[in-house]
């Protein structure tokens, strides 16, 4: 289940920003990137194996079919 | 404050099913179900006026301006009703539409713009159980990729007193940017989507002008409506129609957080800089259309700088004005939303893709560039727009937004718990207290109400209307034990006539 609080999502923004501040180099800034996205596409592969499963079926013939009338 | 959302409805697999009749059905399977004493207290329109422009002249009525006239929804028979936290669940031409009850505070506008996802998820589950209907499916968008866009719109109460061309000149490169953090992504370029590929924002390519009243046609970015729903004297409603609906709680938070220390900037007449872009409708979708962020826009005053960069102007701005007006008694909320205004910012300018846990443009991008990468799609494959589509879907087992809640992918802003409370209960601190709490306490004599009034039908010769003016009376705090202690809207009536 997913963390819901009101601070807890703070203090993990905080932490982030300050490890970015820590970061001097260039270099060790660009590595801790490739860790990110390394680490960041390898969850996005089990995301993508568990969207697979509960996307409508016919993708074509769904958006083709979602057609709105104006509204606001 | 608050916020009303316009929801995609499609019924699949019947692409001529009548949106105005489904709309109807939804909201009322819900509005039927909520109240066992079958009570439905109708919407009051008299104190409305729609066509009243904040530049201070009425437009006349007519159908190619305002298709919404009162009367003519009245006449359809379309679904209208009040629920008891306050909100507004109606439809609003093809759209079954929630606006929220009326809030203080950016946290409570997340909880009951939730609320409302759940009361729509809520409806279509209703609406299925009425014998031979077809499943309708809810989203939380704002377009359908053809041409056609429906809104989520913002509203500010604003003192009457603060000119209305300070609020265009400071707002307008504010609404430009705000999209780096509010955006809800999208995939296709142009209204139909006649170009491939991936923008920001959901709304941009939608808005044609600057500065005007409409809100189908030639889509302004900013809104004239003046219709406060409130002492027109004291007050102005700032209708702001150029916002994204997310499904983000941080996004949301962010949107109207941010959106309300500009605002209250304005009002005080903070600001020295004039940050006025070149060319603001088109620096808005060239903003949308660049999702690495490197496009540069053009100030008046020469500089060129970043969607980001514009926002980190702002965000400055009002750091140094909370620290002189506030100093170390600033509340937490507006601390917590300066805090996370700069961290997102900030990490926008470093790696976008970093804010995947807090922003739903960066969050549907990076699952888009995952399906790009593993299926090798293009941008034009109907699989991505479905992700977009479907990322919308305010069914909890299909919503792609909610899976990635369900995996703990998402920070969230409020609680569950709290989210379902506020399906029914309303905000304690506003009017919106004493409309909810009437329509619970009074099912069956409750005629009629509004944002301000509410009608009471108890037996008497005519109807008694009680005028709720004031958006900051008729709270807990006011009213709370009054109605504990009326146990019938007679009594109400009689001791708020000091009868």
């Amino acid at each position: 289940m997913a963390t819901r609080d009101s601070g807890g999502g703070q203090q993990h923004t905080n932490r982030r920003a300050d490890e970015a501040d820590e970061v001097t180099t260039e270099e060790s800034e660009a590595s801790d990137l490739k860790e990110r996205h390394e680490k960041l596409s390898e969850d996005v592969d089990s995301l993508l194996d568990e969207i697979d499963d509960v996307l409508e079926e016919n993708a074509e013939e769904f958006v083709k079919g979602y057609v709105q009338k104006g509204g606001e | 404050m608050g916020i009303e959302t316009e929801y995609g409805v499609s019924v699949p697999g019947q692409p001529n099913t009548n949106q105005m009749l489904a709309s109807s059905l939804v909201v009322n399977s819900y509005a039927n179900r909520t109240s066992s004493s079958g009570s439905r207290a109708r919407w009051d329109f008299e104190e409305e006026s729609p066509l009243r422009d904040a530049r201070g002249f009425e437009l006349p009525r007519e159908p190619a301006v305002d298709p919404t006239a009162p009367a003519n929804e009245d006449d359809l028979g379309l679904a209208n009703v009040i629920l008891t936290n306050g909100a507004r669940l109606y439809v609003d031409h093809a759209h079954p539409e929630f606006s929220s009850p009326e809030v203080t505070n950016p946290r409570d506008v997340v909880l009951w713009d939730k609320a409302g996802e759940r009361v729509m998820a809520e409806a279509a589950r209703r609406a299925l159980t009425v014998p031979g209907a077809k499943p309708v499916n809810l989203y939380k968008n704002n377009t359908d990729n053809k041409g056609v866009s429906y809104g989520c719109h913002e509203n500010y109460l604003m003192a009457r007193s603060t000119p209305f061309g300070e609020i265009v000149r400071n707002l307008t490169p504010f609404f430009v940017s705000r999209q780096v953090v509010c955006g809800a992504g999208r995939v296709g370029l142009g209204v139909d989507s006649r170009e491939a590929g991936f923008q920001i924002s959901q709304r941009a390519d939608f808005f044609e002008v600057e500065v005007g009243l409409e809100t189908t046609l030639k889509r302004p970015i900013i809104n004239t409506r003046d219709e406060p729903h409130a002492d027109p004297e004291k007050y102005r409603r700032l209708h702001v129609i150029i916002g994204d609906a997310n499904m983000s709680e941080v996004a949301t938070y962010l949107k109207v957080g941010t959106t309300s220390l500009v605002l209250a900037m304005i009002e005080d007449g903070w600001f020295s800089v004039d940050l006025s872009v070149d060319g603001p409708v088109a620096a808005l979708r060239a903003i949308s259309h660049d999702p690495s962020l490197k496009h540069l826009v053009t100030l008046r005053d020469g500089r060129k700088m970043t969607g980001v960069q514009l926002q980190m102007e702002y965000f400055e701005q009002a750091r140094k004005y909370v620290e002189n007006r506030f100093g170390a008694d600033v509340d937490p909320q507006t601390a917590d939303v300066l805090s996370r205004w700069e961290s997102v910012l900030g990490r926008l300018e470093v790696d976008p893709m970093s804010c995947a846990r807090e922003l739903d443009w960066v969050a549907k991008l990076s699952i888009l560039e995952g399906y790009r990468s593993r299926d090798s799609l293009n941008w034009d494959s109907p699989r991505l727009e479905l992700v977009d589509l479907q990322y919308h879907d305010v069914r909890p087992e299909k919503g792609l937004y909610n899976r990635l809640v369900e995996r703990g992918r998402f920070d969230l802003v409020v609680s569950e718990d709290e989210v379902i409370r506020a399906m029914t209960e309303p905000p304690e601190d506003t009017r919106a207290f004493f409309r909810g709490r009437c329509l619970a306490r009074y099912p069956q004599q409750v005629a009629a109400a509004s944002w301000d009034s509410v009608i009471f039908d108890i037996g008497r010769d005519s109807l008694q209307r009680v005028p709720t003016l004031e958006p900051l009376r008729g709270t807990k705090a006011h009213v709370g034990e009054l109605l504990d202690r009326c146990a019938t809207a007679a009594d109400l009536v009689d001791a708020l006539a000091g009868r």
